[in-house]
């Protein structure tokens, strides 16, 4: 049924629907709408059989999250930014577990300087921990996210960060077809872990590993992620089938086919690049541009990314983190999978902080990359001025 | 596609009408997007929410640069909000003011209405947005005022609900007999 609501409650209605056992947050900044918004379906009964745990830090919602999915128990919880990195030492433990885990991340800029609003800097800080993540365009996108969510992880055994673009869509109200019930649960079977924590039958998990075995593990790690790349696919294709729209999947292209210069990016900036690229082939009358979503970006589609572009001969990857002193992150991903190929391969900084993204800005930079790195709208006097006081005041 | 922003200040209701005409869009079957500036949300801070409305999806997440109309919930922030840039030529302008207001707009159809005189009025509160959609689908023709009544009914409950859709049909009575 159709609705229009605010990303942060289409999700929070999309996770009741999966029948999570447990859901586990804490509900401060910079957490987003999507917990509050669960903790109502669960006290107004529309979500049963759920246990809603408040806690009193990130470090303790994904710890309970870990400790119900060890139990056997479909786990949710939610963060952001800094509630992230709050989190880091456990998420490392909820992969390393093997535990399906369910999280959204309301993708915000990390401190200091203090900033709330949007980038990718957080997702960027958990890319190597051995969870899966996935990136919404929209808010539609965002709930059928969640859906296949807990289908993909359970099947690989690893968890999976959902990410939406805090504020951009968390707090963007637009139309968002929800499923029924009795349709969510044809689609996504109860819970049948394979193991459970059982005080009846009491062992140990996370216990210690040699260094005569430690490496197998994380190789097998590795295994699943690869592996996860078939099941993202798989599951893709059948919430199409079921729900006729396409959501998920490992990548989407968008008027690649002959397209000289092809943009990649993750998120809902992909929205206004749509709209630019539209706007470009329509004024030179041919299609000149075209789109490439990354859409699973742990595991890294590389062969299919490889296999959309091969044919560009630029591409231009627009991404909202950065590497300090080094670079673009998902752009360096994106050349080791085009490598051996004749690709000029353009980084656009865009969007740190919530800098504010214009289709003006995007058709410049598409139609003239002035460098192969560039900060999008990046105030160059300010940088001036203050570079010109920081070696003023350096005392060598 | 028509383009709103909506300027006022924390504690009126600014991002709630956003949303409201966003419903109200949504249930005239239309597409419609509704976000707020992203300011942090203080009681008496400049606030800016956007909606946009159209028959096609909407996928573009900039800011609305390029207004079809604008509606300023608070006057005092007119100018340092810049409240009237990018406006489209023959726009709308709706001001909450119970006097008419000079503006240097040569182009664009101005509307001035004593928002908070009606709600408190109405109400019993100072909250001026759901009288300005009131207002707003009478100027503009975009929404009808049934559908500003429904959405209303989706945000509020109870008597607020609907002294809230009194305030509504009067602000769209008044502004149709005016217009």
């Amino acid at each position: 049924m159709l609705y229009q609501l605010e990303g942060s409650q289409a999700v929070a209605r999309a996770i009741a629907l999966c029948r999570p056992e447990v859901v586990c947050a804490y509900p401060i900044t910079p957490q987003t709408h999507i917990v509050e918004g669960v903790g109502e379906l669960v006290r107004s009964g529309q979500l049963e059989n759920c246990q809603y745990l408040n806690v009193e830090s990130e470090m303790a919602a994904i710890s309970v999250a870990i400790g119900s999915e060890a139990a056997g128990v479909r786990s949710y919880t939610a963060t952001s930014s800094q509630g992230l990195l709050y989190m880091m030492e456990a998420v490392y433990n909820a992969s390393g577990l093997e535990l399906p885990i369910v999280m959204t991340l309301g993708n915000r800029a990390i401190g200091a300087p203090l900033n709330i609003w949007n980038d990718h800097t957080d997702a960027m800080s958990a890319r190597d921990a051995g969870w899966l993540m996935m990136f919404a365009e929209n808010n539609q996108e965002a709930a059928d996210l969640h859906i296949q969510a807990f289908k993909i992880a359970e099947t690989v055994k690893c968890p999976i960060m959902v990410c939406m673009d805090g504020f951009i869509l968390t707090h963007a109200y637009e139309k968002v077809d929800l499923p029924e019930q009795s349709e969510v649960d044809e689609f996504l079977p109860p819970y049948e872990p394979a193991f459970a924590l059982n005080p009846k039958n009491p062992c140990a998990i996370g216990a210690m590993v040699p260094t005569t075995e430690f490496m197998e593990v994380r190789y097998l790690a590795h295994l699943r992620q690869l592996e996860a790349k078939t099941v993202i696919e798989k599951v893709g294709r059948e919430f199409s089938a079921r729900f006729k729209r396409n959501s998920g999947g490992l990548i989407r292209t968008y008027h690649t086919e002959g397209a000289e210069t092809i943009i990649v990016a993750m998120g809902s900036v992909l929205g206004s690049i749509k709209d630019t690229v539209d706007d470009l082939n329509r004024a030179s009358g041919c299609n000149k541009y075209g789109v490439m979503s990354v859409v699973s970006y742990r595991p890294f589609p590389d062969e299919q990314i490889r296999e959309a572009l091969r044919n560009a001969k630029r591409v231009i990857v627009v991404e909202k983190a950065f590497a300090l002193g080094h670079g673009g992150i998902l752009s360096r991903e994106i050349e080791l999978a085009l490598k051996g190929l004749d690709i000029e391969i353009i980084t656009v900084i865009a969007g740190l902080g919530g800098r504010v993204i214009t289709k003006t800005m995007l058709s410049e930079v598409f139609q003239k990359p002035k460098d192969k790195l560039i900060f999008l709208g990046l105030r160059e006097d300010v940088i001036r001025q203050e570079y010109k006081t920081v070696l003023d005041e350096r005392r060598v | 596609m028509f383009q709103i922003r909506i300027h006022g200040r924390g504690g009126q209701g600014v991002v709630t009408a956003a949303e409201m005409l966003s419903i109200a869009a949504f249930l005239e079957g239309k597409d419609a997007q509704a976000f707020p500036s992203f300011g942090s949300e203080r009681m008496g801070a400049p606030v800016v929410a956007f909606c946009r409305i159209s028959e096609k999806e909407i996928r573009s997440r900039e800011p609305i640069l390029n207004p079809d109309a604008v509606i300023i919930q608070d006057k005092t922030v007119i100018e340092s909000a810049r409240a009237f840039d990018g406006i489209v030529d023959n726009g709308f302008v709706l001001i909450n003011s119970p006097e008419d207001i000079e503006t240097d707009l040569n182009n664009a159809r101005v509307k001035c209405i004593g928002a908070t005189e009606i709600a408190l009025e109405q109400v019993g509160r100072p909250i001026p947005n759901a009288v300005l959609l009131g207002s707003f689908a009478a100027l503009t023709g975009v929404i009808k005022i049934d559908s500003v009544i429904k959405a209303i009914n989706t945000k509020f409950s109870g008597k607020i609900a609907e002294k809230n859709v009194k305030a509504a049909q009067v602000a769209y009575e008044r502004t149709l007999g005016e217009v």
